[in-house]
């Protein structure tokens, strides 16, 4: 899936599928159309086509398996495993472990959070950061930490983020 | 197993590995073949038998002599010592944290001495990717068995007579679950296997699938023809790709082999499994939501009854049972419901598989009669606590069950002891807590996983466990205030008795024990805004106690933000400007000298 692109009007990710995505789809509704209650398998084969699970993927998954958009959409929003955001370029990772905590990552967090202008789990519009946070990351000592990509950014302040992610 | 005289097996757990466990095999076979002694011996992977702590760790089978930990400059002399000269290599043996000395035989070894293996009764003796191997230890005879020579009634009657109660954690008698999904005569009926272990510290379940999944198909086919179903369904935590895999595999084989699909046997009689990956949802361990979950629906549990014995999966009449239930069922058939129902306890029979995990020796997986006191589990088989620190509490049946002090560890493992005790068997997962563990700080984890996990079907779990988390993190955060045990409490009870389902019921537990066995804490907690176990980072002064401090310098070396000042001969000074809290310097402190 090439093109992916966030639509301001519909204010979410869309993705423009392909030829060839549909053909990899069809294999999948192929697979399970006979099979009643298959429809998390069929999720999951096709979040890793795509890496994550579109409108576009879930609304075309629900024609060919005769299951409501709404009925996918409430699965896809139930686990823990499927996701509806793509992955940017990068990703930022803010440590939320205890020591990290207690030095204020809560603010650093918040501080990426609006520089970046999303939320936690969420991706910016232009594919270019995915922001997350993650329990310790065993580097205590230079508190607080955040990654971006596998690079460490330590002993952070709130001033510095702005700064930090420009350069990527 | 195979034809040759003597076999390796060299542990293939996780602690193992990380030791080199997987070079060591390769190196061991190379070495077995330049002296021309591969025919002779066989090399193979081992499931983990538990004795991490001295891993790598083989076993030479048929001589049952156990060696670890064993490093590849060893080999030569082991080759030559053991499968030359046949003068089993002392100086190598397991050493027992118990005993004095070197223990050769796996028998002698205290870990192994007090379990009783039943679901495990395969444990390190067969490769789970060949039925034949499974066949050779008597697999598939009880199926058998139950085909040609019992009725279905008779498969009941017998489970029935064995005592045997659910492994999953509610402790239902299963034989009884059986009778009533055959009772009803709407057809197709299900039986399902439960493998969506989702406590954190067990693991037993994934074990069990991957090195002995013929034991639980074989177990699953027994039910299915008990209560007349020809479908069944495994449904296994994604997280678990392994599993699923060595259930694949089993599964092609059994098909293969006539033992699952149609005309098994040559009995007329029809079954067959399809495995069925999760998607990610602790409470899809519920049965109804579990259900839900496999007709590709959100995974929210329904108000019983009815129960789903009668209107379980497509609203069909379905049997589910636990994987470690399911891996009894053949022992039962081919030894006897009164073989079975003359171990454990009254209200108890059998064994129980736990997960032994956290401050103690011995981590790994254990399974021991039902009946079995904590102490045993802990200190015999466990061994104890390691660095001469004290045991504090047992925590079990993971966000569900409760924490279990010292003064109750002859409490005898089974079902309705450790209910009492404000605990719950759970499936089977055992963390132990020494003196460095806050209790509630404890409770505060199993909470935060509980409201992560809770479906938001019902407001009491929802909501109540929300506003529960909120008052552990008052109180370990330094903002607890008076009466907040007595508001936790009220709290939790409302929780327990107003919740739709299994998640909710127990999700207080983890609270309501820790109050219960270690009310001070919570007090020390509250009104002195301390945290003795010097865990949780608010609470914590980060001040060195002069009068203990002997100076030695240890917690300098360790503070990784250069925040301790300290010379010879003088006591150590913290700088609170530029401590982070990190606690490096609270873990590297011998004396306590650190607040």
């Amino acid at each position: 899936m090439e093109s992916v692109h966030y639509d301001e009007k519909a204010g979410r990710f869309v993705a423009r599928l392909q030829e060839r995505d549909y053909l990899k789809l069809d294999q999948i509704i192929e697979r399970y159309r006979d099979k009643p209650g298959f429809l998390i398998p069929a999720l999951k084969d096709a979040q890793s086509l795509f890496g994550f699970l579109p409108m576009e993927v879930q609304r075309y998954l629900g024609k060919g398996l005769k299951i409501s958009p709404s009925h996918i959409y409430g699965v896809v929003t139930f686990y823990a495993f499927f996701t509806t955001v793509p992955r940017g370029r990068h990703v930022a990772r803010c440590c939320l472990g205890t020591a990290c905590y207690v030095k204020g990552a809560s603010d650093i967090v918040k501080k990426m959070e609006e520089s970046l202008s999303i939320k936690v789990g969420e991706t910016t519009r232009d594919l270019s950061f995915s922001l997350e946070v993650v329990r310790c990351v065993g580097a205590c000592g230079l508190a607080p930490v955040m990654f971006v990509d596998d690079d460490a950014h330590t002993m952070l302040q709130p001033e510095k983020i702005e700064a930090i992610l420009h350069k990527y | 197993m195979g034809e040759s005289r003597l076999q390796i097996m060299v542990c293939a757990g996780t602690r193992c590995v990380s030791g080199g466990a997987t070079r060591l095999r390769q190196l061991l076979g190379e070495a077995l073949d330049a002296r021309g002694l591969a025919g002779e011996v066989e090399v193979f992977p081992a499931e983990c038998n538990g004795l991490c702590g001295q891993g790598p760790v083989l076993a030479v089978q048929p001589d049952g002599i156990i060696y670890g930990p064993v490093r590849p400059e060893h080999i030569p002399l082991l080759i030559e010592e053991h499968f030359i000269n046949r003068r089993p290599l002392e100086r190598l043996m397991l050493r027992a944290p118990a005993l004095d000395g070197r223990v050769p035989l796996m028998k002698d070894v205290p870990f192994f001495k007090d379990q009783r293996l039943i679901v495990m009764r395969n444990r390190g003796r067969i490769n789970p990717e060949r039925i034949e191997e499974y066949i050779a230890q008597d697999g598939y005879f009880a199926l058998s068995k139950a085909l040609h020579e019992m009725t279905p009634e008779g498969v009941i009657d017998e489970i029935k007579r064995s005592g045997l109660r659910g492994r999953g954690g509610g402790g239902f008698p299963t034989g009884v679950k059986w009778e009533e999904v055959r009772k009803y005569d709407r057809f197709p009926k299900y039986t399902i296997c439960n493998g969506d272990e989702g406590d954190p510290g067990a693991f037993m379940d994934r074990t069990v699938l991957e090195s002995d999944p013929h034991s639980v198909l074989e177990g699953m086919a027994i039910s299915a023809y008990a209560i007349g179903a020809h479908q069944g369904y495994i449904y296994v935590r994604a997280e678990y790709p392994l599993a699923i895999q060595s259930l694949e595999t089993a599964m092609a084989q059994a098909r293969e082999h006539g033992l699952l699909g149609s005309d098994i046997l040559g009995c007329g009689f029809d079954f067959d499994v399809t495995v069925y990956p999760g998607a990610g949802a602790f409470v899809c361990g519920e049965s109804t939501a579990l259900m839900y979950s496999l007709e590709g629906r959100r995974g929210m549990p329904r108000i019983k009854p009815p129960r789903s014995a009668e209107a379980g999966l497509w609203g069909l009449p379905t049997n589910l049972n636990n994987v470690e239930t399911f891996a009894n069922v053949p022992a039962i058939i081919l030894k006897g419901a009164a073989w079975f129902a003359s171990i454990g306890t009254a209200g108890s029979k059998g064994t129980k598989v736990f997960a032994l995990t956290g401050a103690v020796s011995n981590v790994g997986l254990v399974e021991v009669p039902m009946g079995t006191t904590l102490r045993t589990l802990v200190f015999d088989i466990g061994g104890g606590i390691p660095d001469g620190r004290r045991f504090k509490s047992a925590q079990m049946g993971g966000p569900s069950g409760g924490c279990i002090p010292e003064a109750l560890l002859d409490t005898p493992i089974d079902f309705d002891s450790l209910t009492q005790a404000g605990s719950m068997m759970g499936s089977g997962g055992v963390v132990i807590m020494d003196e460095r563990t806050c209790m509630v700080n404890t409770a505060k984890f199993f909470t935060e996983f509980s409201v992560d996990e809770s479906c938001g079907k019902c407001a009491p779990c929802r909501e109540g466990l929300k506003v529960m988390l909120d008052k552990l993190t008052a109180i370990t955060g330094g903002a607890g205030e008076p009466g907040d045990i007595a508001f936790l409490e009220k709290l939790a009870r409302h929780i327990q008795a107003t919740s739709h389902c299994g998640l909710g019921q127990t999700a207080p537990n983890p609270v309501l024990s820790t109050i219960r066995y270690f009310r001070d804490e919570y007090e020390t907690h509250i009104r002195e805004k301390r945290c003795p176990a010097l865990i949780c980072p608010a609470l914590i002064r980060f001040r060195v106690k002069e009068d203990i401090c002997r100076m030695c310098g240890l917690c300098f070396n360790a503070c990784p933000a250069h925040a301790i000042q300290w010379k010879k001969k003088q006591p150590a000074f913290i700088d609170r400007s530029i401590c982070t809290k990190c606690r490096s310097c609270i873990r590297a402190c011998k004396f306590g000298a650190i607040e």
